[in-house]
């Protein structure tokens, strides 16, 4: 279902992370191409949201190498991720809770006018026009943070990240907090970044969604990578035995 | 699917802004509402003591000003979710560095000699906590104590007079088209200090912060770099109030700025500026400032005791303490 052709957007080569005595995740290896959604999967601890901070520059590698688009990088921070177009949506949102929505938008990235003072009618009417499109249901782009429902923060999260993408976006858990309506959106929503051409790596505990979504699955147990699977040529019992290591 | 229900929000005008009463948070307006609550009533009970004299009004300002300035800072400190218990050290430090030098060589090194101690002391704060990563309650705790020390024992107790007009003038008691120069440096430090909190990717930054460094930091917002630069700006206008209280009082004292921490923390909440980060309002602060020095200057008007008054402020900064920390939690 994937054109092999194109060159990948992301290539991860024999990832190692430890954290002091701890090895969180153990030459994992995988390439993402434009267009295409891979699924993360495992149980609680397996390495998911460690290998997604590895991508995002938040932990720095042990050993290992990420490609972007062809150029080997060291993502050293956070925004070095984010100038190569790769934006993240973490399993805790990372929204500021007393901030705005429109100011959440563009955390770290506010425009300001022609006197260096906060663009905040850009921010505002950009913020609105977003989450409309997403079809967010917010009551404002004014509202703060904090008097958001789960889902409403999880819609934000999402906006801003499909905002600012331009190659790859990292979901960690997207609809874990989501009611069936949600879900159903913020699934449309990663759909149609495939005519984006953005690449997609989603983590989920939901193997309906995962074989909904995804082109490829890829399962982690305890830090190892135990395969990769076209989702057309393998079913759940087969990835459900990968993820428990039974049979 | 947009056809589901959906009972967090109501669906039928999704991207309206609410009506304007239901965006005002109360909690802004406590310090407004306390002002006025505590002006009337010194109004009415000091009647016949001189509390409403122009003199006795713009004493209150003139003498608040160099507290003002400090809350500024603080209001920045709080914002980004630190906190900066060295002030007052820093405004006698500031200002008995800034007074020998003037004595010595004049006014523009006194000055700059002033602002450069406040600042050096906001460094060592701020590289501490930013990046040793060391609690700015315990590194200020210290260095607060250490600095009073330093003022101690930098003219040996002794009072320094400053005579040098140009200072005083600028700094304290002259004026400008009418108006005192200690109003002209509140009003724009106030002017400026907003622009800055409110208006600018700066204060925005600081803001994040305060509210959710991990987000902030994700979000590419060095906040190390921040938390450094909030510490600086703190030292920095200390030391300005410092230079004001010289200017003021011709001369520098180690007692200069002993008992101002206590005021300009609760001016600073009262004003609506949260304890731990995220939220904050520098005019909130200098309404703050005011409604504290209206409340020393009632209470010696009204005759109580000094062990009163500290009583009676330390009830209202409980409360005021109390209203603040029931919004966050809200
Ligand atoms: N900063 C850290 N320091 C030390 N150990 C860590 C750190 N972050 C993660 N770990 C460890 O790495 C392992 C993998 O954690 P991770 O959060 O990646 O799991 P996960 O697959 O996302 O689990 P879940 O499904 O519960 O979200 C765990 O054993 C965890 O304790
Ligand atoms: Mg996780």
């Amino acid at each position: 279902m994937q054109t092999s052709s194109s060159e990948p957007v992301l290539v991860l080569k024999d990832i190692r992370k430890s954290f002091g005595a701890v090895t969180a995740i153990e030459n994992f290896s995988l390439d993402i191409r434009p267009g295409e959604i891979v699924a993360l999967v495992g149980d609680n601890g397996a390495g998911k949201s460690t290998l997604i901070k590895i991508i995002s520059g938040v932990h720095a590698p042990t050993s290992g190498s990420i490609t972007i688009e062809g150029e080997t990088v060291s993502m050293a921070s956070a925004s070095m991720a984010r100038a190569h177009g790769i934006e993240v949506v973490y399993q805790d949102l990372a929204l500021a809770d007393q901030q705005t929505v429109y100011m959440n938008m563009f955390l770290g990235r506010e425009p300001v006018n022609r006197f260096g003072l906060l663009d905040r009618r850009t921010m505002i009417s950009e913020t609105e026009k977003l989450v409309k499109e997403l079809d967010v249901r917010i009551p404002s782009a004014h509202a703060t943070i904090r008097d958001l429902s789960g889902g409403q923060r999880q819609g934000v999260a999402i906006a801003r990240a499909t905002r600012w993408a331009s190659k790859l976006i990292l979901l960690d858990e997207p609809t874990a907090a989501l009611g069936v309506a949600e879900t159903a959106k913020v699934e449309a929503i990663v759909q149609s970044l495939k005519s984006r051409n953005i690449g997609v790596l989603i983590i989920s505990h939901s193997l309906d969604q995962v074989f909904k979504l995804s082109d490829r699955i890829c399962v982690l147990r305890r830090g190892k990578q135990i395969g990769i699977r076209n989702t057309a040529e393998t079913n759940k019992n087969e990835i459900v035995s990968m993820i428990t290591g039974l049979n | 699917m947009s056809q589901q229900k959906q009972t967090a929000t109501p669906l039928s005008a999704p991207m309206e802004r609410p009506p304007l009463l239901k965006r005002i948070n109360l909690q802004q307006y406590v310090v407004y509402l306390g002002f006025l609550a505590i002006f009337l009533f010194f109004a009415i009970v000091l009647r016949d003591s001189g509390f409403l004299t122009v003199r006795n009004l713009s004493n209150i300002v003139l003498q608040t000003a160099p507290a003002t300035i400090m809350a500024i800072g603080l209001v920045f400190v709080l914002s980004a979710g630190e906190i900066d218990l060295s002030i007052g050290s820093i405004v006698a430090v500031s200002a008995l560095a800034a007074a020998v030098t003037i004595n010595a060589y004049g006014m523009l090194a006194g000055i700059a000699v002033g602002l450069g101690a406040g600042l050096a002391i906001g460094l060592v704060n701020g590289v501490l906590v930013a990046y040793v990563r060391l609690p700015s309650f315990l590194v200020t705790l210290a260095t607060m104590g250490l600095f009073a020390g330093v003022a101690r024992s930098l003219t040996d107790l002794r009072s320094i007079p400053v005579t040098d007009s140009a200072f005083t003038g600028f700094f304290g008691s002259g004026a400008l088209l009418g108006i005192p120069s200690l109003v002209w440096w509140t009003v724009i430090a106030i002017l400026i200090g907003h622009i800055v909190y409110r208006e600018t990717r700066f204060g925005a930054h600081v803001l994040a912060t305060g509210d959710n460094n991990r987000a902030a930091s994700v979000s590419g917002i060095s906040v190390p770099r921040i938390r450094l630069a909030v510490m600086m700006l703190s030292g920095g206008l200390a030391a300005l109030a410092g230079l004001l209280y010289a200017g003021r009082l011709q001369a520098a004292k180690y007692t200069l700025g002993e008992t101002d921490l206590m005021t300009v923390i609760a001016a600073v909440i009262v004003g609506g500026t949260l304890l731990n980060g995220g939220k904050g309002s520098v005019v909130g602060a200098l309404v703050g400032s005011l409604m504290m020095g209206m409340l020393n200057n009632g209470l010696i008007l009204m005759g109580l005791s000094v062990s009163d008054q500290m009583i009676v402020r330390g009830l209202i900064i409980l409360a005021a303490v109390a209203v603040s920390l029931r919004e966050k939690a809200r």
